[in-house]
């Protein structure tokens, strides 16, 4: 028990080591400095804006910022559309797999635009080849979008007064080539020296040991699982995700998975110090959200590694822990720490069914994904973390009688307008829809796995999971349906462009209001004591919204288990 | 209006589309498609030398064999999933006593306190190709009568194949279900 805690810990300091260094080099990616890799990517990069057609150098405002993103949106839900309701007739469908129903088509497309990757269909019955290729190219797309505007608001925040600043496609193109397509590259090879395959034939077929036919789905499985990680986007090639043994062969390429998936929020963060060449502020906000991630993470691991009452009480033994739902070579802590990993990071990628862990972890990945800003999904993860930042600047400067301020601007009642509705956007979407899926029993019933608490959990994990663009879901809920096609695309669409909207109003806004130098009497943003404050407008926000439905579904079922 | 529209957002739009359609869904898989020609034959998933694959779990269900875990699925390796079902659902906590019940039944020989969890509920994937040591080690007295083979020998068999935490930390101590058969079928020909 005390090695294999140990052997995690040693993987949450891998990833904080290896997302100091990338920060440094994202921040001069933003930055437009010098780095070894550009004897390749200047030319790359200059090569795709003249074939584009694109204004590289044109200074943005805000408005041009969100235009630019939703426009090209728009067009890859267009493309994605096409494709995913036309496979069968298009070519790389060597199993023969149906073209996916609109309903279903419009849930998957969405889904993978935003970054969530919510999967309402299984990858090896599901999609053809061509289907999983375009549903990779949206894992990138939608992962440089977010890294985009993630560097958006850091410029702006770096400005002193100007409407305008930096250009959405440059930063876009530099993330795609010189972010997230070397690290893929890397990745993918890791993956391919551990057993993962990586090519175009259709199943196979062997006859097993004793003696039964045995088909195998394969596929371009190490290209798509490196960028499922590294983008956080968690939509996994096959059905059952990471807790497949192709996708996911052995405990080093676990490893090598977690670490993917948190070194670019975490790298961010970095990086924002780097750029703002204020250190002290980038481990402050380090600092809440590992605060917050290991106040999530250490019950939930213990609780899985205790086991399940319920079986202890038939009298057998239960020392790997709670082992439903769970593959021996990850065993039940490892199987904890990611779906909290992967909660608090909008990845959504599982190693273990979330349906089958403890109520207690089920809570804590609900909580998770309520926050959404404790190191939070490539990029936007920051952007949830700025909206706390700019309520915790308020509430500071009500408290001591001032006038708040962030980064030496004004912080006025418009920006605390937007903060505010941004903040509260997010309950209301997971609350409505959970209370609509209830109120609705013909149409929801039918498709929940567990009787009582533990069907409410589903329920209330599914719009979560759509509302924080996770992904992630309690999967026995039955969920190809043309309700929950359309109710969580729309709470998708929805969790992902007002969240970011939001963020680079308020930082457009600020951008463009005088600079006012630090003085005595100025609130300081980079100290624990700020932190503290953060921290507990993110608590408050959360208790206060959420706490009545979590005591419904994941408490009392922990209540009804101890008895 | 709606033409600068077009021309300034929607047109560079479309065209980046494209070329990132062709960087990501062409050149980098080819890239990854290519190195992945380079992977010594030991390290690639493909099939073993006795048509297996390794990854994969196998349905082991039979006497002679040591059984492999329950499979949502039945180890189909073309429709992967686990059970789904929750820690408190009665269906759930039924279907694992009856699991505790044949396994006893058919290893007559070990107690109930003695059952270690994995081998009575189902992996995530369906297809898990291990199970724990003390799984394999409650049905050496079932194989040993059947194959007629001295308990000894089974369990240096299991003690040889046990898999131990990569530098005592990372990870699990586990058997691969199929490889112990497999010496299992080296010692005994049944």
């Amino acid at each position: 028990m005390v090695p294999e805690l140990l052997g995690i810990v040693c993987v949450f300091f891998l990833s904080v080591i290896c997302s100091i260094p990338l920060g440094k080099y994202i921040s001069k990616v933003f930055l437009y400095e010098y780095t070894r890799l550009d004897i390749v990517f200047n030319r790359l990069d200059r090569w795709i804006i003249t074939l584009s057609g694109i204004d590289a150098t044109r200074q943005m405002t805000w408005k041009d910022h969100v235009k630019s993103l939703l426009y090209i949106n728009g067009v890859w839900f267009f493309l994605s559309m096409a494709v995913l309701m036309n496979m069968s007739h298009l070519p790389l469908n060597p199993d023969g797999n149906p073209s996916m129903s609109f309903d279903l088509a419009f849930n998957t497309s969405v889904s993978f635009i935003t970054n969530t990757n919510l999967q309402h269909y299984s990858g090896e019955t599901g999609l053809s080849y061509l289907g999983q290729l375009i549903l990779m190219l949206w894992q990138f797309l939608s992962a440089a979008s977010g890294i985009t505007v993630c560097a958006v608001v850091f410029m702006a925040m770096k400005e002193t007064k100007s409407e305008a600043f930096g250009n959405f496609y440059s930063i876009f193109i530099r993330s795609c080539t010189r972010i997230l397509f070397p690290l893929a590259i890397v990745t993918a090879i890791l993956f391919l020296f551990n057993g993962m395959p990586m090519t175009f034939e259709g199943k196979d077929s062997i006859t097993t040991l004793q003696g039964e036919q045995q088909y195998i789905s394969r596929g371009p499985v190490a290209a798509f699982t490196a960028i499922k990680h590294l983008g956080t986007n968690g939509g996994g090639f096959y059905g059952v995700n990471s807790a497949h043994p192709l996708e996911n062969p052995n405990y080093f390429t676990a490893i090598i998975q977690m670490i993917a998936q948190t070194i670019i929020p975490m790298g961010l963060v970095f990086a924002l110090g780097y750029m703002l060449k204020n250190k002290k502020f980038s481990r402050m906000i380090f600092g809440v959200m590992t605060v917050g991630f290991i106040i999530l993470v250490t019950p939930t691991i213990i609780s899985e590694m205790q086991g399940n009452p319920n079986i202890t009480a038939m009298g057998i033994q239960q020392t790997m822990g709670n082992m439903e739902g769970k593959e021996i070579r990850f065993g039940s802590g490892l199987s904890g720490y990611w779906s909290i990993i992967t909660t608090v990071i909008s990845t959504g990628s599982v190693n273990a069914m979330h349906d089958s862990f403890m109520p207690l972890s089920t809570m804590n990945q609900l909580l998770a994904m309520m926050v959404n800003g404790f190191y939070g999904g490539c990029g936007v993860g920051f952007l949830n973390f700025y909206i706390f930042i700019i309520l915790a600047v308020f509430i500071s400067g009500l408290m001591v009688g001032r006038t708040p301020e962030f980064l030496g601007k004004k912080v006025e009642a418009k920006e605390i307008k937007i903060a505010m509705l941004i903040a509260l956007l997010h309950p209301f979407l997971i609350l409505k829809g959970t209370a609509l899926a209830t109120a609705l029993p013909d149409y929801t019933t039918a498709s929940l796995s567990n009787p009582g608490f533990h069907g409410f959990s589903q329920i209330l994990y599914e719009f979560t999971s759509s509302s924080a663009n996770n992904g992630s879901g309690l999967e026995g809920l039955g969920d190809n349906t043309p309700f929950w096609n359309i109710a969580c695309g729309i709470v998708m669409v929805l969790a992902r462009y007002l969240p970011i909207i939001g963020p680079i109003a308020i930082a457009g806004i600020l951008a463009n209001k005088k600079y006012i130098p630090e003085s005595n009497g100025t609130l300081k943003t980079d100290t624990p004591t700020f932190g503290l404050m953060i921290f507990a407008v993110i608590i408050i926000i959360t208790t206060l919204s959420f706490f009545p439905a979590l005591t419904l579904g994941p408490v009392a079922e922990y209540f009804s288990l101890i008895k | 209006m709606y033409i600068t529209i077009m021309k300034t957002y929607v047109l560079p739009a479309i065209r980046l589309t494209l070329i990132f359609a062709i960087f990501f869904c062409a050149i980098y898989t080819f890239i990854v498609m290519a190195s992945s020609m380079l992977v010594p034959e030991k390290f690639s998933f493909g099939k073993m030398n006795n048509g297996y694959y390794y990854s994969i779990g196998q349905k082991f269900s039979s006497d002679k064999y040591f059984w492999s875990r329950p499979s949502a699925v039945e180890y189909n390796a073309a429709a992967s999933g686990g059970s789904n079902k929750g820690p408190s659902n009665p269906d759930y906590l039924h279907s694992v006593q009856l699991r505790i019940d044949t396994l006893l039944h058919y290893n007559s020989d070990i107690e109930l306190s003695d059952i270690p969890s994995d081998i009575v509920t189902a992996s995530g994937s369906g297809l898990d190709p291990h199970i724990s040591v003390q799984a394999a080690m409650i049905q050496v007295p079932r194989i040993s009568k059947i194959r007629k083979v001295s308990p000894d020998i089974l369990k240096k068999t299991i003690k040889d194949l046990t898999e131990k935490p990569m530098f005592g930390i990372f990870g699990t101590e586990k058997i691969h279900v199929l490889t112990l058969n497999l010496a299992l079928d080296s010692i005994s020909h049944f």
